[in-house]
């Protein structure tokens, strides 16, 4: 089967005065119909720019550099024109993000802004649109919808902006959906009602996702795989059983063991040492190596691809071709 | 304190504006304080019966109808129109910054009345109070103008402040001093003060430019700095009849408004940016 | 444990509504008649969902803010009725962390001055023995004594909560108030933090009011919790036993929507309906009664409000808790 998204070697440059950034440095991941991807980094890591340049949404003065692959279903996305774009942006792909609010138009009301997305895409009279709107609303879960489709963004509570975030952008049907921290702002009651909502849509509508978050606690049961990103690039990649039951880069290793735990017995937390580099100043080598535990010599000078690990698993680090010896 | 003071200039320096600006008010502020010493007597009349003399050996301003050398008249005048601004600024940011404060802290009634009081100053034109305050009071001293000029300036000032200080009343480093036992003096001078020093800078090199207007303004009009004692504004005005015969006359201390006014604001800009923490 | 380092009682803190036409709103019950006592060298968890008044409990027990009725027992006196002066000399005792490193340090004080200022304030030693003490209270938050001279934004998240740890230890407290001080943390660094808390917790004896929305960051670093919702406390009772067997429903649900960063781990999902409601306009009996998912839930619960009461060791405000197993 042919992937519905592929993303080959992409590299993003924000251009300063001072010293070039590159936040985003060889990234490439590739994601089937139907699929839940989950992208998982802390700040900083580029996760979110990644995101953003799939619909080539890269706040200027960030560029994707020359080399940088992304096909939607073949389309190659890096060499449309302008009108073309807008037939996948909120079409074809459609986007929700972490603050529900910005996101949303506060001086239009929730129908007005579902409808509009409705007739982007679709000729429809205004009627057949706002009713489109209301079915909308049912099917993410809101609470009185009849009277929430007259409401102001102002007049819903977080949860409920995240939904109608959700209903505008699967107000095109589109074959994939990419939320980035879609329930980083939400109480974990709200964000447990929100993460069930995404797990039944995507169920009823065979629509792939493309989850970013840094909590890798809401990955694990609902990914299918899991990309985890450190430094601009992904370091490891696995289905998600095999992430969770084998974690095998270091820098996931780390992470696993600085989450506190709800169950078991409490142990003192094992941090990673350090602090993530700003991308303006990426380390020489493996760009983990500074606060790796268990460095090597070469990680210092010698930059590691990415290495299988076993089925449907790599990463990039020098163990990889330790454990095979 | 110093410190950031200090990273402040150095980084107002490094914009090319504000080393312009800095260098131009640096030059106009030497020569006012020295020229005096150099040039002759602003009010010499050297030759009274000869007229305006246009530029030339020994008065490169040339002189204005009673004969004066411009030179030394512009130097001098500078001196009065710099103090008066400087002075009048550094009373309106005073007042500014209090009244600000004051709101911007206490809140409530006292807030809604000041600024109540800051909205009716505003809504009537600078000049036309200054008119109506130096129309009522004819002979009016220099100390008395400055003091005019600096107290109808500060309403947009207190404005900016009291913004500041209700944002910065809320930081969570303002409440952290609060838990550490820390008084209102030492949260006002050691927390609210400092960080509210940007703003008030660029408010007050803005603040300068407008005084050194209106001050020659005021001139222009007759009821600023009273002859013989020289201002830009008063030569302008003492200048009109010439303005075709002797347009030197006008044209030079025209020129120092226009040249201090504008290194005023290349610095107020590059203070705005070197107070952006953004722009590190 | 013998008598309690502080003892809270009966805290009440209404936010009177304000504005030119809101004369008859009524007031905002942001803390509704909370209790608790804190042990010497103990932590306390205070958790619930934004809006539940858990930082209001923390702002008002230092007098950040001021309490509408209640009071606060430290020291053998009523830390909330004492005259400004005593109040100047006894806050030194009762220090507090913030959750925004970013805004809880002045950006135009050094660190060392930020250290410096509560030995100044209370004169705790010699002028010239102030540059050594900061250097070892910076030694002691694990961050490099040399930092004194540096800006706040020289420093990363995780650095910067490092230095307000160690301005509130620089007088010498014996109660601090951690608000949220991990939640804008990314995962590697709040472990760091959580570590650090509790190392000065082993070697100084202090005690925590450990202010979070995360079950799982309470259970690694307090020994008892306490559940507030909607003002008021609706379980308390040792971490373990909480969590092992939580006795009000809200409890449940709040444990239920952790995420967990193990996809074997199979728990029962409750997901709870809605969000949670205005505290300006709490519904009547139990507040929790319009949410509430307990097959038990009757008519009761809508007309009188539960109080606190003992069960196998918790303390639950809800008609129909019981003994579990």
């Amino acid at each position: 089967m042919s992937p519905l998204l592929e993303v080959e070697n992409l590299r993003i440059t924000f251009p300063s005065s001072g010293a070039t950034s590159r936040p985003v440095d060889g990234v490439s991941f590739s994601l089937s119909k139907g699929e839940l991807l989950a992208v998982v980094g802390e700040s900083g890591c580029g996760k979110s720019l990644t995101a953003l340049a799939l619909l080539r949404l890269v706040p200027p003065p960030g560029q994707i550099l020359p080399g940088s692959v992304i096909r939607l279903e073949g389309t190659d996305v890096l060499a449309l024109g302008a009108a073309e774009l807008r037939s996948i942006r909120g079409r074809r792909v459609g986007m929700i993000f972490q603050d529900p609010m910005t996101s949303l138009n506060p001086v239009f009301t929730v129908a007005d802004q579902i409808s509009e997305s409705v007739r982007a895409h679709q000729q429809v009279s205004k009627r057949a649109a706002r009713a489109r709107a209301l079915e909308l609303l049912q099917e993410v879960g809101i609470p009185d919808p009849v009277e929430r489709l007259d409401n102001y963004p102002h007049q819903l509570s977080g949860g409920m902006r995240q939904r109608v975030m959700i209903a505008i952008a699967l107000a095109s049907e589109p074959e994939l959906l990419v939320a980035d921290e879609p329930t980083t702002a939400l109480d974990v009651t709200v964000q447990a009602q929100i993460l069930e909502l995404l797990d039944r849509l995507r169920a009823a509508r065979g629509m792939a996702v493309l989850l970013i978050t840094h909590d890798l606690g809401i990955v694990a049961g609902r990914a299918d795989r899991v990309a985890v990103m450190y430094a601009g690039r992904l370091v490891e990649e696995a289905t998600t059983a095999a992430l969770f039951a084998r974690p095998s880069h270091p820098y996931t290793k780390g992470l696993l063991a600085s989450v506190p735990r709800i169950t078991g017995t409490v142990t003192r937390l094992t941090p990673i040492a350090g602090t993530v580099p700003p991308p303006t100043a990426w380390p020489s080598g493996c760009r983990f190596h500074p606060r790796c535990p268990d460095a090597l010599p070469r990680c210092a000078t010698d930059d590691p691809p990415a290495l299988p690990v076993g089925e449907q698993h790599r990463m990039r680090c020098w163990l990889a071709e330790a454990g095979q010896r | 304190m110093t410190g950031s003071l200090w990273r402040l200039l150095s980084r107002t320096i490094a914009n090319p504006s504000g080393r312009i600006g800095l260098l131009i008010l640096a030059l106009l502020t030497a020569f006012v304080l020295v020229g005096p010493w150099l040039l002759p007597d602003p009010n010499a009349m050297p030759d009274l019966m000869a007229g305006a003399r246009a530029p030339g050996a020994g008065h490169p301003f040339g002189t204005d109808q009673l004969n004066r050398d411009i030179l030394s008249r512009v130097v001098s005048g500078g001196r009065i129109s710099l103090t008066i601004s400087a002075l009048a600024v550094a009373l309106a940011i005073l007042l500014g910054a209090l009244v600000g404060g004051v709101a911007g802290l206490y809140g409530g009634w006292v807030d809604g009345a000041l600024m109540r009081i800051v909205d009716g100053a505003l809504a009537i034109p600078r000049l036309f109070l200054l008119l109506l305050l130096v129309a009522v009071w004819e002979q009016m001293p220099l100390g008395a103008l400055i003091l005019v000029l600096g107290a109808t300036g500060w309403f947009g000032t207190s404005r900016i402040v009291r913004g500041e200080v209700l944002r910065l009343r809320e930081a969570e480093f303002v409440a952290a001093a609060r838990s550490l036992g820390a008084g209102p003096g030492r949260i006002i001078f050691r927390h609210l003060l400092p960080n509210v020093a940007g703003p008030l800078l660029v408010a007050a090199t803005l603040g300068v430019g407008n005084v050194i207007l209106l001050e020659a303004g005021l001139s222009f009009l007759g009821v600023g700095v009273r002859p013989p004692t020289p201002s830009w504004g008063g030569m302008i005005l003492d200048a009109r009849p010439l303005l075709t015969t002797a347009p030197w006359a006008s044209i030079f201390p025209g020129l120092a408004i226009v040249v201090t006014v504008l290194a005023v604001n290349l610095i107020g800009d590059a203070l705005r940016g070197a107070l952006d923490p953004r722009s590190a | 444990m013998s008598s309690p380092l502080v003892e809270v009682r009966g805290l009440v803190k209404y936010y009177k509504a304000t504005g030119f036409l809101a004369r008859k709103a009524p007031p905002v019950r942001a803390v509704d008649g909370v209790s608790f006592t804190v042990g010497k060298g103990e932590t306390l968890g205070l958790v619930g969902e934004s809006g539940c008044g858990k930082s209001t409990v923390g702002r008002t027990i230092l007098r950040l803010q001021d309490a509408t009725a209640g009071s606060v027992f430290f020291d053998g006196s009523d830390f909330l009725a004492l005259d400004p002066a005593a109040l100047r000399q006894a806050r030194r005792k009762l220090q507090i962390i913030f959750q925004d490193p970013y805004s809880s340090l002045n950006p135009r004080m050094n660190v060392g001055n930020a250290i410096a200022e509560g030995i100044e304030i209370h004169r705790l030693a010699p002028r010239a023995e102030i540059p050594g003490r900061v250097a070892q209270l910076l030694e002691e938050v694990g961050l490099d004594p040399g930092y004194a001279a540096r800006y706040p934004h020289e420093f990363s998240g995780g650095q910067r909560q490092r230095i307000g740890i160690a301005r509130a230890l620089a007088v010498e407290p014996e109660f601090i108030v951690c608000d949220e001080p991990v939640s804008a943390l990314d995962v590697s660094v709040q472990a760091q933090v959580l570590n650090l808390l509790a190392d000065l917790q082993a070697r100084r004896g202090i005690s925590y009011l450990f202010i979070a929305h995360d079950l799982a960051v309470v259970r690694q670093i307090a020994q008892r919790v306490a559940v507030m919702y909607l003002g008021r406390i609706v379980e308390s009772g040792r971490t373990e036993e909480v969590l092992a067997r939580p006795a009000h429903p809200y409890t449940k649900a709040l444990l239920s929507a952790v995420p967990v960063p193990d996809p074997e781990t199979k728990r029962l999902r409750i997901i709870l309906p809605g969000d949670p409601p205005s505290p300006s306009n709490p519904p009547s009996g139990c507040a929790f009664h319009p949410r509430c998912p307990d097959p038990d839930k009757d008519e009761r619960c809508t007309t009188e409000r539960p109080v606190l009461r003992q069960i196998g060791g918790i303390e639950v405000a809800c008609h129909h808790a019981k003994v579990n197993r």
